[in-house]
């Protein structure tokens, strides 16, 4: 019975994969076309046309200006998202090892990422200021709790079985973590990273429309009030597409961490 | 069970604890009182304004624009849902797509729908259902792969209906997932929708949030914020209790 | 026992995959008697499972013939029949007594008649104590119970099992091996069990039948002529262990090319 459905299965996985290529190819310019369709319908009011984004942002990133803004974001965020995931890591192994303050803590944290965080932006400005500090402060704001979720998540839910085994084979605590409960851990850990990536892009991304003379997001907000449409069109782009890659690479990394046999003992 | 009940109670504790301490700053004067008003003037201001009504218009749009959004998204996310899960060529195509839906920053595309939908209820509702919908289709997803391959033989075993396997055996299987992402397209309506009023409104709790921050009318932003927040916490709160009680019928007993 | 032949299969051919796909079964000829106690021993991935599905409808033959009580089946389960199957198929969202009762949700029978079914089924599988629990809440040997008394409830004239016993313990089996003979006995149902244990089979059936490694065929059929009231203290009669160790003879050689297979 095992190795029939094993046998059919992988047949039709074979006729799948033959489609996707042609399937990926016909969404993009799916999509293409509607992206046209909604640019040349609103006459380019609202959102200008691929082709001519794809001109501007070509023109757009020979500028230096463009550059400075993106350095200006590259560094928020890079602070903002390391901040994240140390603390978080942090936390999310207290709490993940702490039971009871896990217990107490998980609540909170839920409903944290629950709540409109926007709500709280005024917050952030009265406290922090307009500039730097303002935009990290968003960006830990909303890349802080997925890492401290998944994180405890991960140690809370790890067999016991393993740790069994790690003392059944005598490994010393060092090792204990290095071969067994980090390996066992990372893929949730990883998909806590990769969440708080795409969020503390955004809060950095949203300090930079309300409070900052710099960055991309600045740039998106000034091309709005500029009715400067291609160049709000092609930041737009240039997020979006920053975010997908980002994610997607995280994906993959998770997805290999997973496949990977529990390092014990070697 | 007592854990349980232990860490509701500290909990409880420490976050009376953190208000007092913000209280008593606040009034030491530890905290500019330009930033932040002590707790206790928050909860006056957010009664003050319910009391009078100034609220009111606010809560009415605000609340009847998560509702709107939140049923479409639900319904569509639903329908959608169980469209992939029938086609795999199609769920091949709308698994990476799905996976990567959620790292964009659906709120830069909130301008976009201002300009194409005019400044009313429109872009706002679309903003809700862009962020709400996804959820429930990936949960939907879920829900259907979880129905285990051996009840649908038991509904031929039974030679039951399509429509009788439909309601009998595949919705209470998928159920605590489908309640999952109804919570999920809850939260994120809400979030969508306040967001977006926040960031370019007339109307609604957003605005008037924002309105106040602009005016330097800290009190009121301040009891608008309160509000905001409760009600985002209550209503979470209680589906999140909702679904605990689902699930655990289902697993332990 | 009626000598009238219930089940037939005639060289039924089972492919996956098209006209040219993997074989899985077949051709396989089976004639099962009214009211016999029928078992299938096999290596495992021989089809076992696919001639289950096959004499009971739920998948139909690429060629060759299955019929149930005279009447050739298409790929559908007609009335009459009961599967138990190896998963735990109980309904986790409904009670012990909501999962027996399920299966007369369209049966149009009266509310007290369905009731009385139900209760009768719940007592003769010994859950009456948990009527109210879920199924979360028991054991596997309990789950298995229910299905059975959720398939008892339509009173059908064929049982078909398929390795229903698998995830529990040898003793829990042995045990469980008993209630199936009082079934058998007390509803005088035709029972077709799939097991891969040699010892249930030889223990538990008036016939057994010992498959071939894919694609499956039948290399011996084994009359036990047990006596009808047996139960598994029938261990001890010197005939069960030659009787078992005719069946692994037979089946030593087919598992060994399964084996080789796998490994």
């Amino acid at each position: 019975m095992s190795d029939l459905s094993l046998e059919t299965e992988q047949a039709t996985i074979a006729v799948r994969r033959r489609f996707r290529g042609f399937d990926a190819i016909v969404l993009t310019l799916v999509m293409l076309a509607l992206w046209q369709a909604i640019g040349s319908w609103t006459q380019g009011v609202a959102i200008s046309p691929p082709l001519q984004t794809l001109v501007y942002l070509v023109s757009l990133l020979r500028t230096w200006m463009f550059w400075d803004h993106a350095a200006a974001t590259l560094e928020a965020f890079c602070l903002a998202f390391m901040l994240s995931a140390l603390i978080g890591l942090a936390l999310g192994l207290i709490f993940g090892v702490r039971r009871f303050a896990g217990e107490v803590a998980e609540p909170i944290l839920a409903g944290f990422y629950t709540i409109p965080k926007v709500t709280l932006y005024p917050v952030v400005l009265l406290l922090f200021g307009l500039g730097m500090s303002a935009k990290v402060a968003f960006g830990v704001m909303h890349g802080l709790v997925p890492v401290t979720l998944f994180t405890l998540g991960a140690v809370r839910n790890l067999p016991p079985v393993l740790v069994r085994t790690a003392r059944a084979l005598r490994l010393s605590p060092g090792r204990t973590m290095r071969w067994v409960l980090v390996p066992a851990c990372l893929p949730d850990i990883v998909n806590g990273l990769r969440i708080s990536f795409s969020l503390s892009l955004l809060g950095v991304l949203i300090g930079e429309m309300f409070s900052s003379q710099r960055g991309l997001g600045f740039l998106l907000v000034n091309g709005m009030a500029q009715n400067n449409v291609p160049l709000s069109t092609a930041i737009v782009t240039v997020i979006v597409a920053i975010a997908i890659a980002a994610n997607t690479l995280m994906l993959r990394a998770g997805r290999r961490f997973a496949r990977r046999p529990e390092a014990v003992a070697r | 069970m007592r854990w349980r009940h232990a860490a509701l109670i500290v909990r409880s504790a420490i976050l009376a604890f953190l208000i007092v301490l913000l209280e008593l700053c606040c009034r030491a004067g530890f905290i500019d009182s330009l930033a932040v008003i002590p707790p206790s003037e928050m909860i006056a201001s957010m009664v003050d304004q319910i009391r009078s009504g100034e609220l009111n218009a606010s809560i009415a749009t605000t609340f009847s624009t998560i509702f709107i959004a939140f049923l479409l998204a639900v319904v569509l996310g639903t329908a959608i849902g169980a469209l992939i899960h029938r086609w795999s060529r199609l769920r091949d195509v709308a698994d990476p797509l799905l996976a990567s839906y959620y790292s964009v920053p659906t709120f830069i595309f909130y301008p976009l729908l201002v300009a194409l939908l005019g400044l009313g209820k429109a872009p706002l509702v679309v903003l809700g259902i862009l962020s709400a919908a996804p959820a429930v289709v990936i949960s939907t997803l879920s829900g259907l792969d979880s129905v285990a391959p051996v009840l649908m033989k038991l509904s031929r075993v039974h030679r039951l209906t399509p429509a009788q396997t439909l309601w009998w055996i595949v919705l209470p299987a998928a159920l605590p997932h489908l309640f999952t992402g109804f919570k999920l397209a809850l939260s994120y309506a809400l979030i969508g929708v306040i967001a977006g009023e926040f960031i370019l409104s007339g109307t609604g709790l957003g605005y008037a949030i924002s309105y106040a921050y602009q005016s330097f009318d800290n009190r009121t932003m301040y009891g608008a914020m309160l509000f905001v927040l409760l009600v985002a916490v209550t209503a979470n709160g209680i589906l999140y209790v909702w679904e605990g009680r689902l699930a655990r019928r289902r697993s332990r007993g | 026992m009626s000598g009238q032949a219930q089940v037939q299969l005639s060289d039924v051919v089972r492919r996956y995959g098209g006209p040219s796909g993997l074989q899985a079964l077949g051709p396989v000829n089976l004639e099962i008697r009214s009211g016999e106690f029928f078992s299938i021993v096999g290596p495992s991935g021989c089809g076992k499972s696919t001639l289950l599905d096959v004499a009971a409808g739920l998948v139909a033959p690429t060629s060759g013939s299955v019929r149930f009580e005279g009447k050739e089946l298409h790929g559908e389960v007609p009335d009459g029949i009961g599967v138990v199957f190896q998963e735990d198929a109980s309904m986790p969202w409904l009670s012990v007594r909501d999962n027996v009762a399920f299966g007369l949700r369209t049966s149009g029978l009266p509310k007290k008649e369905v009731a009385d079914r139900v209760d009768h089924a719940i007592s003769f599988m010994g859950l009456a104590q948990f009527a109210g629990h879920y199924p979360a809440q028991l054991s596997g040997g309990m789950r298995q119970r229910v299905c059975i008394a959720r398939t008892l409830v339509l009173r059908p004239r064929l049982i078909l099992l398929d390795e229903p016993f698998g995830a529990l313990d040898q003793q829990t089996r042995l045990l469980m091996g008993d209630e199936l003979l009082r079934l058998w006995r007390e509803t005088g149902a035709t029972v077709l069990l799939i097991t891969h244990a040699l010892d249930e089979a030889a223990m538990l059936s008036d016939r057994v039948g010992v498959m071939s490694a894919r694609p499956g065929r039948f290399i011996d059929m084994i009359d036990t002529k047990w006596p009808g009231d047996r139960d598994s203290r029938i261990v001890s009669d010197p005939k069960f262990g030659a009787l078992t160790a005719r069946l692994w003879s037979s089946l030593r050689e087919e598992s060994l090319k399964t084996m080789g297979r796998v490994a």
